[in-house]
């Protein structure tokens, strides 16, 4: 960290020096993984926006006189259901696309709820220090010895399963990567002079941390945001593979691979389309997180 | 009655566990009137940036003032809650910083910064703070104010935001500037601009100045007062025409001496000969007098007591000009 090197890409000296937005611009520009990433997640949200004028089906609509259609590069196959049917009957293909849905509104749910606590205890740790310091690091500590997803099922076999409680609780479950950053970045902006300035210019503490500190940490805080985005969908397809998230007839990823894993030898498509699409999904958001990360901060020192 | 009255200060950091606190600054005691310049000077780590913190109560932890009074205003700042000192800093106490490039946070726009300085002490409306703030940048020389406020720190020179974080600490007027080494980081001409700059705005506003440095030649040139500090403690104070023409102590001689003139050309620089000694281990009696060609053992025994002089004060058994002491 001793030098924060500025020029690391191979442009021409220019007479203006570029703003920080321009460098970021043009860093993002080359860099592949981010457009490939960023490329995946938007094509996929789009899926998820649009998922009605897309999907050929209705994707709760069973069918039992349809029931386990192949794809259509199966001798058996249709074109009238590309991706085949499952064991209801229902359309494979608008069932995936629903899935988008699920997943990242999901994903994005929970990885914001666990924004909102891991940067609240990493910022108010950081900036005030001492026995405050002491109780969020013991949060973190407990936080990380407790097993996730045992905790995870427990409680959703506790409360019982909704959208809104998977999202609550694979947020609350996923704040330690946000906590460890913005505290470190808070202790190291505190010491700052700027800082120092504000504070002899007679900000709050309250004016510190929304002013001073919060605008400089948003960089880390979305490459954090978007690793953790992988991280919750990863989680939601876990709990409802498990029975404990998403509650059929709700098309998810996860369940659909649950529904799917009887017929797994005889049937493969039915588990591998749904798992291809969580890989697509998750190496989709882990690309533009890492493309974030070196876009943000080239030295690779985040 | 001066505007800032500081007596037997001391600002203490915790030494080895168990042991007794570093005085980063030991029993200093100093006064401003209002519109005078007081010039502070000292190598570094000798306490004066402490100074300046322990006035505007800022001082980092683990350190803190642990003796001595602060009288602002005839007010002492020990007296006055958290919330009560937020409010003096900034608006009656502002202080400038050493290294403009670090002064302002560099994700938000000078206006956005300006504003937020007004808004922590006035309940004004927007377009009023944004004006106030255009005003205080045309005030302190900056072209085209109402653009620059939309502009990021990145796009101004270094001494284009020293002016800035100048025009900051003018927004409301305070009663006394801390300016912390403000012209250290910047080339000479920008830092005779500064200096005229504060100069002619010090006077206008009848403002008090306590400008930190290590440079005898802005001293001179600025401050109608000087005082020396060296590890911790004042050694000598004064009307700045008088110290610098005629210093008492030893180590103000040598940082005059030291200092490159046109009749000392050609010939080598007198330098103080060692290093400032690290606050944790500190000499016995007079903390200069392992690099002082006139001690004796009589400095070995206690830290000297201040001897006045008119309105003159040093710290030394042997002082330089012997033979023009009074007593």
């Amino acid at each position: 960290m001793t030098q924060t090197d500025a020029f690391t890409f191979d442009a021409p000296e220019e007479a203006e020096p570029m703003s920080p937005g321009q460098l970021m611009r043009r860093r993002a520009l080359n860099h592949t993984g981010f457009l490939i990433g960023s490329g995946i997640i938007v094509t996929l949200a789009l899926i998820a926006i649009f998922a009605p004028l897309i999907a050929p089906h209705d994707p709760f609509v069973q069918s039992l006189s349809s029931r386990m259609l192949p794809p259509v590069w199966d001798p058996a196959g249709s074109w009238d259901h590309l991706l085949g049917t499952d064991q209801n009957g229902r359309d494979y293909l608008s069932r995936l696309i629903y899935g988008t849905r699920v997943s990242i509104s999901i994903g994005l749910g929970a990885a914001t709820v666990g924004l909102l606590i891991g940067v609240t205890l990493g910022v108010v740790a950081g900036y005030f220090g001492g026995w405050v310091d002491h109780a969020v690091s013991f949060a973190l500590t407990a936080q990380l010895a407790l097993p996730g997803l045992l905790l995870a099922m427990a409680l959703v076999f506790i409360i019982g399963p909704s959208i809104w409680v998977v999202i609550g609780i694979i947020g609350v479950l996923h704040w330690t990567y946000y906590l460890v950053v913005t505290r470190a970045a808070t202790q190291r902006l505190r010491n700052l002079d700027f800082v120092a300035a504000a504070t002899a210019s007679g900000a709050t503490p309250r004016q510190v941390i929304w002013h001073e500190i919060l605008p400089n940490l948003i960089p880390q805080i979305i490459v954090i945001f978007t690793f953790e985005l992988g991280i919750a969908i990863l989680a939601e397809a876990s709990l409802s593979f498990l029975g404990v998230g998403i509650q059929p007839p709700t098309p998810s990823w996860g369940l659909m691979i649950a529904e799917g894993k009887q017929a797994m030898f005889y049937r493969p498509w039915l588990v591998v389309l749904p798992g291809l699409s969580l890989f697509t999904l998750v190496i989709g958001a882990n690309l533009m997180g890492d493309g974030l990360r070196d876009i943000t901060a080239p030295e690779g020192r985040n | 009655m001066p505007l800032l009255d500081v007596q037997s200060l001391v600002t203490e950091f915790p030494g080895a566990p168990g042991g007794p606190g570093n005085r980063a600054v030991n029993e200093v005691s100093f006064a401003v009137e209002r519109g005078k310049v007081l010039g502070l000077v000292g190598e570094s780590g000798s306490g004066k940036s402490v100074t300046g913190f322990s006035i505007m109560g800022l001082v980092d932890r683990p350190g803190r003032v642990t003796g001595g009074r602060i009288l602002f205003d005839g007010q002492d700042l020990a007296s006055l809650s958290g919330e009560e000192m937020r409010q003096l800093r900034g608006r009656r106490i502002a202080m400038v910083f050493q290294d403009p490039m670090m002064t302002l946070n560099p994700v938000l726009t000078i206006g956005t910064q300006m504003t937020e300085a007004i808004t922590a002490h006035e309940k004004v409306s927007r377009a009023e703070s944004r004006a106030r703030a255009r005003d205080a940048l045309g005030q302190v020389g900056i072209p085209s104010p109402e653009e620059r406020l939309s502009a990021y720190p990145h796009e101004f020179s270094g001494g284009m935001r020293q002016r800035v974080a100048i025009a900051i600490a003018l927004l409301h007027n305070p009663d006394l500037i801390i300016a912390d080494e403000p012209t250290t980081a910047l080339d000479v001409t920008i830092q005779s601009q500064i200096i005229s700059e504060f100069q002619r705005l010090a006077e206008t506003h009848n403002t008090a100045v306590i400008w930190i440095t290590h440079d005898l030649a802005i001293v001179s040139r600025l401050a109608d007062d000087i005082a020396v500090m060296y590890s911790g403690r004042l050694v000598e104070t004064g009307p700045v025409s008088d110290v610098l023409t005629d210093p008492r102590h030893p180590y103000t001689a040598g940082l005059i001496g030291s200092v490159p003139s046109q009749n000392t050309r050609g010939t080598r620089l007198r330098q103080i000969p060692g290093m400032t000694p690290s606050l944790g281990r500190l000499p016995s009696g007079c903390a200069f007098r392992t690099r002082c060609d006139r001690a004796t053992e009589a400095c070995a025994t206690v830290p000297p007591p201040e001897t006045h002089e008119g309105a003159r004060g040093f710290r030394c058994i042997h002082p330089v000009h012997p033979e023009l002491l009074t007593q």
